[in-house]
């Protein structure tokens, strides 16, 4: 005769040792227990579970729990709601070799009757589910990466040029809090480029201005206005705050300022500049890879260095570089693909090329070296001294 | 012949051309006689002495020259020759 429910239950007891929650619990809180193995459906896991465990639903125990098991030999603990269906998951294990199973008597509920910590995950809300459909359905991004991007804080350098479709594009993505920093007021003479701005908005602050289209797109990104220019005295404190800082500022000053107190905070900057149909674009990460002076020792002098108000840029540049930005900020913060650390990216529009430079790592770098004496300076002095000076590089 | 690709800085003073040809066997050479035939470019790359300025970049076929030969780096024909500075704008 076929074993009943109760026949398999009573065999699997046999197979099996079960652990009281009071038994089990000192080992677990103090994070040297054994690996915890939920098979409960993911309505039941999403509602909470004990700390640290792994969720392998019942049907998919057999396929999925060698990947998250370290050999046979490791010792598991099972659990489901009241102790069944973990006591028939045990037995399988067991059958499939493994030696060290317990089964968590009581299950879930009889854990959470003794008051033992939960662990309740973290879920997007429906709504969040359905506005950032297409990133959960990318494999590299799903629920965990898009639930990385709201807890994740981008600061960024200028809202105008590069800054608009930046931060347009981080805040629909779902980056959940933008900082701006800009002191500057839209000009009618920035709309032919900086999409976030309107007409009806010239006169105010950028960052503003700004804060108003996010909230329009997305709102629910927080937007902090920071509206004034980013110096060595806060520069420090604004980093502090945010995970990946991104680089559209318009003048060197700014940008050797932004590479010292990006190592100093250890904050990795996305760098893009622009001129007329020509974009720069790289990735810094600090002490991993080079930073911006071991790419630029020093600034030109300024008429070799005019900015896009004095020389003209495309507007549509701003789009391809802004969004190259974009992208690489939200590939620093999900941990995945190569960026463009190492890499110097030049794209020219007149000649629709891309054209990449290696970028290393400088060992007598003056700011990233291991002999470098890092401080924050007069940026805009220093600047303005190394371009009325001659200094030679060797002999041409 | 080595193609030297000119950055929009420069453009005005060759002309308006992206990229010049110029002969040479370094790049040191190439850069020197294309200064000879732009001296508006010599004028904001070379120092007085006819030095490079450090804030050049030079690349030969998007390799660093400071990690090759720098100025001395054979060049020839097809050979490509970048002068980059570095661009502040982002507004
Ligand atoms: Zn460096």
């Amino acid at each position: 005769m076929s074993p009943s429910y109760q026949d398999l239950l009573a065999q699997a007891r046999e197979a099996i040792p079960e652990v009281e929650p009071s038994d089990i619990a000192p080992r677990v809180e103090s994070g040297d227990g054994p690996l915890i193995i939920d098979v409960r459906e993911t309505a039941e896991w999403d509602q909470g579970h004990l700390p640290g465990a792994i969720h392998v639903p019942r049907g998919f125990l057999e396929s999925r729990i060698g990947g998250v098991t370290s050999g046979t030999d490791q010792e598991l603990l099972i659990s489901c709601a009241s102790g069944q269906r973990s006591l028939l998951a045990a037995k399988t294990l067991a059958d499939m070799g493994f030696s060290n199973v317990t089964n968590l008597a009581g299950g879930f509920a009889r854990w959470k009757q003794n008051n033992y910590p939960v662990e309740v995950p973290r879920i997007l809300s429906p709504a969040q589910r359905s506005r950032y459909s297409r990133h959960v359905l990318i494999p590299e991004v799903g629920e965990e990466g898009q639930l990385k991007l709201l807890d994740s804080k981008v600061l960024l350098i200028g809202a105008g040029g590069l800054g608009s479709p930046t931060a347009y594009y981080l805040a629909a993505a779902g980056v959940g809090t933008l900082g701006l920093v800009d002191d500057d007021v839209v000009d009618e003479s920035n709309l032919q480029r900086q999409i976030i701005h309107t007409t009806d908005r010239v006169g105010m602050n950028k960052g503003e201005s700004a804060k108003q289209a996010i909230a329009a797109l997305n709102p629910e990104v927080q937007v902090n206005v920071h509206p004034f220019r980013v110096n060595r005295d806060n520069v420090l404190d604004l980093l502090d705050q945010y995970d990946v800082v991104v680089d559209g500022a318009d003048n060197f000053p700014t940008r050797y300022l932004m590479a010292d107190a990006s190592l100093m905070t250890r904050t990795p900057l996305v760098h893009s500049s622009i001129l007329r149909f020509e974009g720069h674009a790289s990735t810094f990460m600090p002490y991993d890879g080079p930073c911006y002076r071991c790419l630029f020792p020093e600034p030109p002098p300024p008429d070799l260095a005019p900015s896009c108000g004095e020389a003209g840029v495309l507007g549509v540049l701003c789009g391809v570089m802004g969004n190259i930005q974009a992208t690489e900020a939200i590939k620093v913060l999900l941990g995945m693909g190569d960026t463009l650390s190492g890499r110097l990216m030049i794209y020219d529009a007149l000649g629709m090329t891309f054209t990449e430079l290696k970028v290393r790592r400088d060992p007598d770098c003056p700011s990233c070296g291991p002999n470098a004496d890092l401080q924050l300076r007069d940026y805009e002095a220093w600047c303005a001294g190394v371009g009325s000076h001659d200094h030679a590089g060797a002999t041409a | 012949m080595s193609t030297v690709k000119i950055p929009p800085v420069l453009r005005q003073a060759v002309g308006g051309e992206r990229t010049v040809e110029a002969p040479g066997s370094t790049m040191g050479e190439v850069l020197t006689n294309l200064c000879q035939a732009h001296p508006a470019v010599g004028a904001q790359i070379l120092t007085p002495d006819g030095e490079l300025h450090k804030y050049v970049n030079i690349y030969v076929n998007d390799e660093d020259a400071r990690l090759l030969q720098w100025t001395d780096t054979p060049v020839g024909e097809g050979d490509t020759v970048m002068i980059l500075p570095a661009m502040a704008g982002g507004a």
